[in-house]
């Protein structure tokens, strides 16, 4: 359902701000969201003055320090900090992308930062991702075969073949294109969304799964796939610089083929 | 775990919206306006086949400044989707989802909105 305006429990309130101590180097202004489970109050937007000539290039550095040296209660996912794990997926400045990867220059003013989009709040920036896991769930994500496998080896692909995938194996599922689509906004229930159909066509391309009718007919549904309106968020947040947008297409383009 | 409704993070409200989704929504703006549109349009010919007295009623009310106001506006909407409803044909064929080439077809659908809506209302104020 298209609701624009947020329910009540859900209106950011202002929040508290955190002056930058004395004798700082750099100082820029971090806006971030913050909610705590446990008061039940609303949720609010914190400012942190942080004094970034003593900080790493990137925002999950300046968060780092927030957490470590300004206040420990902030919440929020990082492991790798190279972009590998998808953790510290967030919305920075605007545009869902990875903590990691931003770097703190690229943004002009205030840092604003809040959790994934149009997602239940778990605490300040980690989002309930529940319902995108059970939705890549529902594709079956993996190799599916009937044939027996042979007896000498793996099932073999040629380098053709395999230079299809390229472009979806390399999804680290962050969930950044599946929270930036409106259409997954109003529609999540119902609509797939970017990630777990870049996920399907990668399956649906791969030439050694053998149950390519299957997913395709899984797909065939006014809502699963055919919410996708080329709205494009989703390619332009990525910040692993894949295309879902053009996999959803595909998987369009191969339903009209066996139509014949 | 507590089972307390948990709040919906900011949506609308904090996203960057970029060119590309703005052409999107507009699409559809446009596709509700040209609806609308359609009905006036109706109306239009019913008065043109009341009679004359009815013709110039009608007329007199699309050629009043509000009236032509409207018209800008419809013709607007109407050239807006028909060249983003090409932009759709075309990602239809596979092709413009790369970056770049969707850029380039936005510019190139507004650069036509334009173009065309220029083209119309010189032809019509000409002659």
């Amino acid at each position: 359902m298209v609701e624009f305006a947020l329910p009540a429990n859900s209106r950011v309130q202002p929040g508290k701000l955190f002056k930058a101590p004395a004798g700082a180097d750099k100082v820029r202004t971090f806006k971030i969201y913050r909610y705590d489970p446990d008061s039940g109050a609303n949720p609010r937007l914190d400012s942190y003055e942080v004094d970034i000539g003593h900080c790493g290039p990137m925002v999950l550095d300046a968060l780092l320090k927030i957490k470590n040296e300004i206040d420990s209660t902030l919440t929020f996912r990082r492991s790798c900090r190279e972009g590998i794990c998808g953790s510290c997926a967030m919305n920075i400045d605007g545009t869902n992308t990875l903590a990691c990867l931003k770097p703190i220059e690229d943004v002009k003013g205030d840092i604003r930062i809040y959790p994934l989009p149009h997602m239940p709040v778990v605490k300040d920036l980690v989002a309930d991702l529940t319902l995108p896991y059970a939705q890549l769930a529902s594709v079956k994500p993996w190799m599916q075969t009937q044939s027996p496998t042979p007896p000498d080896g793996e099932r073999l692909q040629s380098p053709a073949e395999r230079e299809k995938l390229d472009g979806m194996w390399e999804c680290i599922l962050c969930f950044c294109c599946q929270t930036s689509c409106p259409s997954y906004w109003w529609n999540a229930e119902r609509y797939l969304g970017p990630a777990v159909l870049l996920q399907a066509a990668r399956w649906i391309m791969d030439s050694r799964d053998e149950m390519t009718g299957e997913r395709l007919d899984a797909l065939e549904d006014p809502f699963k796939l055919y919410r996708c309106h080329t709205i494009m968020n989703c390619t332009r947040t990525c910040p692993k610089g894949l295309n879902p947008a053009k996999a959803i297409g595909a998987i369009k383009e191969r339903l009209i083929e066996r139509r014949g | 775990m507590s089972t307390r409704s948990r709040p919906l993070s900011p949506h609308l409200q904090i996203y960057r919206l970029p060119l590309l989704a703005i052409m999107s929504i507009t699409h559809r703006v446009t596709g509700v306006a040209l609806v609308a549109g359609l009905f006036v349009l109706a109306w239009w010919l019913g008065c043109a086949a009341a009679g004359p007295e009815s013709f110039a009623f009608a007329q007199d009310l699309v050629g009043s400044w509000i009236g032509r106001l409207a018209l800008f506006g419809w013709s607007v909407a109407l050239f807006f989707h028909l060249g983003h409803g090409v932009r759709h044909l075309l990602w239809e064929t596979g092709w413009g989802f790369d970056l770049p080439d969707a850029y380039a077809s936005a510019y190139v659908s507004l650069g036509v909105t334009a173009g065309l809506t220029v083209a119309a209302w010189g032809a019509a104020l000409l002659f």
